[in-house]
């Protein structure tokens, strides 16, 4: 081949990937612009403001179910991380039929569309509560008790890739010096899967944190949470107070991931190098 | 106690939480798509009576089920959903070819940022991440603006509501699932085996298809799954973005409960959602199982 055609090549290749990439970007970048826009019309840009911010931080509603969220978020998140991480060892240490049973249900509750968890979840407390009279009605415990479902089997999976890495002989070189099983895998593998765990529940914060449909499920009256609230909102029409706020929890999440990545190389490094 | 023992005890909080949540409300679904709707607390019929004779009568019912059957919007679903996941798959996986390989192609240092890029949106709200692009495609959006400013039009489009604004949505939301399995995959392929292909003479376009494709069959499909399956039920992409002759499986479901309140036909339709993706989600476990055979 000449290299004018592959040049040609490269360069129809270089312009698929930028592509993608502006295809991920643009909408993002433009909702923030648009955040700072003086008029209340998308296309017609009417100067530098931040009045939408100012009138979001008066909204009592969105406040509200903002600081619900956040409470469901670190709750779900959490109880997910303890979850996960049984699920995790259990994923990595156990083998036969339960193992293939954990495989298959939290594999699934990874691709399961949310429309199917939420209903079921639903369903579920209706039932318990009938039985055995717990949770009683539908509120931010049972929206927290679906997010941790969920989110555990996300964090699972990080646990999972982490813990193959680690070295079963230095648990058991513990075990040798006379810890107790439950010690030694508290004081040394639970440390050495430690950014696995903060990696996990970041990533079961911002799933509970993002989470409309699952809750519309399972949340009940006084108990909307910020993507419901949201949600009506979008739906009356674009509104610039939520781009406001989008751009607030787009510069939460990148925060969020960027720290969480560099936590990440900060702790790992020292294993590496062992 | 043994490590051996501490970890099948340490099992138990996982299996009874997925038997308790996961598998039981299934069987709930199951038990509740052979009730009918009634106006009293719960919404459904029980199944077991107790008559006047003081026996259990089986009160149950195919209704909901029949319905499903018999109405044509339901069927106009299940296909609108099929063929709208289907469509998102090929356009991610179009998209994420070209991306995954150029990241995993590219020098080290720039890889971590460059696949950092491709999952920060995933980061990001679902909602919102939808929600920008009602700004971008409606009739007085920017892409309108755009066109009809250069001139290519001389009327504004109508995307928004539409099968095209449902399509962009959903492989927008989808893309990072693509590109992360096809990257795994491509990471892989040692350089060798294309620097040998190119020696014997091979064009880059030849070595990808007959090579670099094949090699990386396994996330192709990881990825074509974890884009088709949750694209299946999505509610929130056809919800904001489509228009009414957008109906799909998630819209009826939610539909069916929140504005009928119909939770036996809600329910049907979720199990019926569930008996689809049964095949996708077993093939998906295999190729899990493959990766790592413990």
């Amino acid at each position: 081949m000449n290299t004018q055609a592959r040049g040609t090549a490269r360069l129809g290749f270089l312009t698929a990937v930028s592509f993608g990439y502006a295809f991920l970007y643009v909408p993002i970048v433009l909702l923030v612009l648009y955040s700072f826009n003086d008029s209340r019309l998308v296309t017609v840009w009417g100067g530098f403001s931040t009045r939408w911010y100012s009138s979001l931080f008066e909204n009592q509603v969105l406040l509200t179910a903002a600081w619900r969220s956040l409470q469901v978020a670190v709750t779900s998140a959490s109880l997910a991380t303890l979850v996960g991480l049984a699920a995790g060892l259990a994923l990595v240490r156990l083998s036969g039929f339960r193992r293939g049973l954990l495989m298959a249900c939290f594999g699934s509750l990874l691709v399961m569309p949310d429309v199917l968890i939420g209903l079921s979840m639903l369903l579920l407390f209706v039932n318990l509560e009938q039985w055995v009279g717990w949770p009683a009605g539908r509120g931010l415990t049972t929206v927290s008790l679906a997010h941790l479902t969920f989110a555990s089997a996300y964090v699972a999976v990080v646990v999972r890739a982490r813990l193959m890495q680690v070295d079963t002989s230095i648990e058991e070189a513990a075990r040798d010096l006379g810890a107790r099983p439950g010690q030694a895998f508290w004081l040394v593998t639970v440390p050495l899967v430690r950014p696995a765990l903060i990696s996990g529940w970041l990533l079961a914060f911002t799933l509970s944190l993002d989470d409309l449909v699952v809750a519309s499920f399972v949340s009940g009256p006084g108990s909307s949470t910020l993507p419901m609230v949201i949600y009506s909102s979008v739906r009356l029409g674009v509104t610039p107070e939520v781009n406001a706020l989008a751009t607030l929890l787009i510069a939460a999440v990148a925060l969020g991931v960027i720290s969480a990545a560099l936590i990440n190389r900060f702790l790992s490094r020292p294993d590496s190098q062992r | 106690m043994t490590s051996a023992r501490f970890v099948s005890s340490s099992a138990w909080l996982p299996l009874g939480w997925m038997a308790v949540f996961l598998l039981l409300p299934v069987a709930i679904l199951l038990r509740v798509s052979f009730s009918e709707p009634r106006f009293e607390q719960p919404p459904y019929t029980e199944l077991l009576v107790i008559g006047e004779t003081g026996r259990w009568l089986w009160e149950g019912t195919l209704q909901a089920w029949r319905w499903l059957f018999e109405d044509p919007t339901y069927r106009d679903a299940l296909r609108g959903s099929l063929a709208m996941a289907s469509l998102t798959t090929l356009t991610c996986l179009l998209l994420a070819l070209p991306m995954a390989w150029a990241i995993a192609r590219a020098p080290l240092a720039w890889r971590t940022p460059l696949l950092l890029a491709v999952i920060l949106p995933f980061w990001t709200s679902f909602l919102i991440r939808v929600y920008a692009w009602i700004s971008l495609l409606k009739p007085e959006g920017l892409i309108n603006a755009a066109l009809l400013g250069s001139g290519i039009i001389d009327a504004p489009m109508l995307i928004l509501h539409s099968n095209v604004a449902v399509l962009i949505g959903m492989t927008y939301a989808y893309l990072p699932f693509m590109v992360l399995p096809l990257y795994a995959t491509f990471a892989r392929i040692e350089d060798d085996l294309l620097q040998a292909a190119a020696d014997l003479g091979a064009t880059p376009w030849q070595t990808f298809m007959r090579i670099s494709l094949p090699l990386a069959w396994p996330g192709v499909l990881a990825g074509c799954l974890l884009v088709f399956i949750p694209a299946m039920g999505d509610f929130v992409v056809p919800d904001l973005l489509g228009g009414p002759d957008n109906y799909m499986l998630g819209t009826a479901l939610w539909n069916e409960f929140f504005r009928n309140a119909d939770w036996p036909t809600a329910s049907a339709l979720a199990l019926t959602m569930l008996l689809v993706l049964l095949l996708p989600l077993a093939l998906l476990q295999r190729l899990q199982r493959r990766e790592d055979p413990a």
